[in-house]
């Protein structure tokens, strides 16, 4: 065996990552979150063991899973949707098309919603054949929850497109961490009530949190509390308005700095 | 005659870098200017400026008598470009990709565009193959050929024939011309071919290290450097700056 052969393979691969900010993150990222993941999922159970509270954790977990899933997709569609034009090296071309920044955002959107419908659809109707779970049962509440996910899922994704347009190529890595960033501080399994104080106060900017809150008070309670609603709808015109900003910025940097090229040769 | 395009003082600074150095050229309807220059030049950066790709540190563009910056789209709509750098979608096929790019160029009867740039290139046979399944002078042909779905009144094509044999490069030329005879448009040309440069070319722009060198007709240029040769006066223009530089 060489040992300068395992050497350029090592080498070339650890400068790749090395140099790359997005993948630096994935490296460490995913583990750091999944433990704030798993260490709330954690707490939470142990609380309900000492305070032996007796739930319905197919509909808590599945249904938390169901919304989650969707938001990750809507996200996702939409980051991959660029993320598609610029892996098949079709991004300058667009971007020298007429075409305006919002229409290019509003396709993405229809990608966006098309594939969130056909795969909630999908993921309840499994839900129901394998574990008789009935997303359906939370009636008219449904409403709030998915279009709230998915719009905070597109805001998401309008910064995922800002950041590529920023890091190139390399950051599309983001597009699928970013989501999974926000899971363990969405109490999307958990309540709020198990974050430290602090973090009940951060967390407050996540219309997530609100969705999944509000969710679970639905699920436990019968009742639907107005107040998460709000703040989840109000948080989602600000974060979708501040996405828009990021982009309108990066897209202006990128033309600043030639980064727009860029996109097709890193 | 009013020109298509008009490109005053334009400059491109990365930092203390100077990609393009106040440079001023036009170009009028029919005619086919040529962008020549060594690797580094700043022909690459000005045609990105010239797609909104990048933005000038100052200078300005004006296309269709109109400003670039404040028409984007206007401007973009009766323009186009193809470049070896920014080929179709490989997923898609030359159908689908024509069909797309005519969509986004506004272009109503998209389904018939696609299928008579299809028919116009030679690229019948190759309609429903994925395009990155076809070879890169395939490729590049459909890139030249999408540069058309909008009948374009500027048309921007960089190295179009890089990766073309020379009976197919001369094939391509000759329907790049024929078809922009038929739109009386103009054409900013690059390439690293200079017998092709001779032939398409009404007038060429040297540039070296951001600064425009030569801008004249290829006749008179040979006249002006006492060469017979352009690849003669490429190198000897090429080669201004580093003499100054030492």
């Amino acid at each position: 065996m060489n040992r300068l052969h395992v050497l350029g393979i090592f080498y070339r691969n650890i400068v790749l990552i090395r140099r790359s900010v997005p993948k630096l993150f994935g490296l460490f990222g995913f583990v750091t979150v999944a433990l704030f993941l798993w260490g709330f999922l954690t707490l939470w159970v142990q609380t309900l063991a000492e305070t032996d509270v007796r739930l319905d954790f197919i509909l808590l977990i599945l249904s938390a899973f169901v919304f989650w899933s969707l938001f990750d997709l809507s996200q996702r569609s939409f980051g991959v949707s660029f993320l598609e034009e610029v892996w098949s090296r079709n991004v300058i071309n667009l971007f020298a098309s007429p075409v305006k920044l919002g229409e290019m955002v509003l396709g993405f959107v229809l990608v966006g919603v098309t594939q969130a419908l056909l795969a909630f659809f999908y993921i309840t109707s499994l839900a129901f054949l394998l574990y008789t779970l009935n997303i359906w049962d939370l009636g008219l509440y449904i409403i709030p929850f998915f279009v709230n996910i998915l719009i905070f899922g597109w805001a998401l994704g309008v910064v995922t497109i800002g950041l590529v347009v920023r890091f190139g190529p390399s950051a599309d890595i983001l597009a699928f961490f970013i989501p999974f960033m926000l899971l363990p501080f969405s109490a999307v399994y958990y309540p709020v009530s198990i974050f430290p104080p602090i973090l009940q106060r951060i967390t407050f900017i996540l219309p997530t949190r609100h969705m999944f809150e509000g969710m679970r008070s639905v699920i436990t309670e019968g009742i639907m509390p107005l107040h998460n609603v709000f703040w989840a709808s109000t948080l989602n015109v600000a974060s979708i308005v501040l996405a828009f900003l990021f982009l309108y910025w990066m897209l202006r940097q990128a033309r600043v700095k030639g980064y727009l090229s860029r996109l097709v040769q890193d | 005659m009013a020109a298509l395009l008009r490109v005053s003082n334009l400059t491109k600074r990365y930092n203390s870098f100077t990609a393009v150095n106040g440079i001023s050229f036009e170009i009028k309807p029919g005619e086919i200017v040529s962008l020549l220059g060594p690797n580094g030049a700043g022909k690459t950066t000005t045609i990105q400026m010239l797609l909104t790709l990048v933005s000038p540190t100052s200078g300005e563009i004006e296309i269709f008598g109109k400003n670039l910056q404040q028409h984007r789209e206007e401007v973009l709509s009766m323009m186009n470009f193809s470049a070896p750098y920014s080929l179709l979608p490989y997923n898609l096929t030359p159908r689908e990709g024509l069909m797309v790019f005519s969509m986004l160029y506004g272009v109503r009867n998209y389904r018939e565009k696609a299928r008579s740039l299809l028919e116009e290139f030679n690229l019948g046979e190759l309609a429903d193959r994925k395009i990155g399944k076809l070879s890169s002078g395939e490729q590049m042909r459909l890139g030249v050929a999408k540069s058309f779905v909008n009948d374009p009144k500027l048309l921007l094509l960089d190295e179009p024939t890089a990766s073309l044999d020379p009976p197919t490069a001369r094939q391509l030329r000759a329907k790049v011309l024929e078809l922009i005879r038929r739109t009386g448009g103009g054409v900013l040309w690059t390439s690293h071919n200079m017998r092709e440069v001779e032939t398409v070319s009404n007038r060429i722009v040297f540039l070296s290290r951001g600064r425009i060198m030569a801008d004249d007709t290829p006749q008179n240029l040979k006249k002006r450097f006492g060469q017979d040769d352009l690849e003669e006066i490429f190198i000897t223009i090429a080669r201004e700056p580093l003499r100054e530089a030492v």
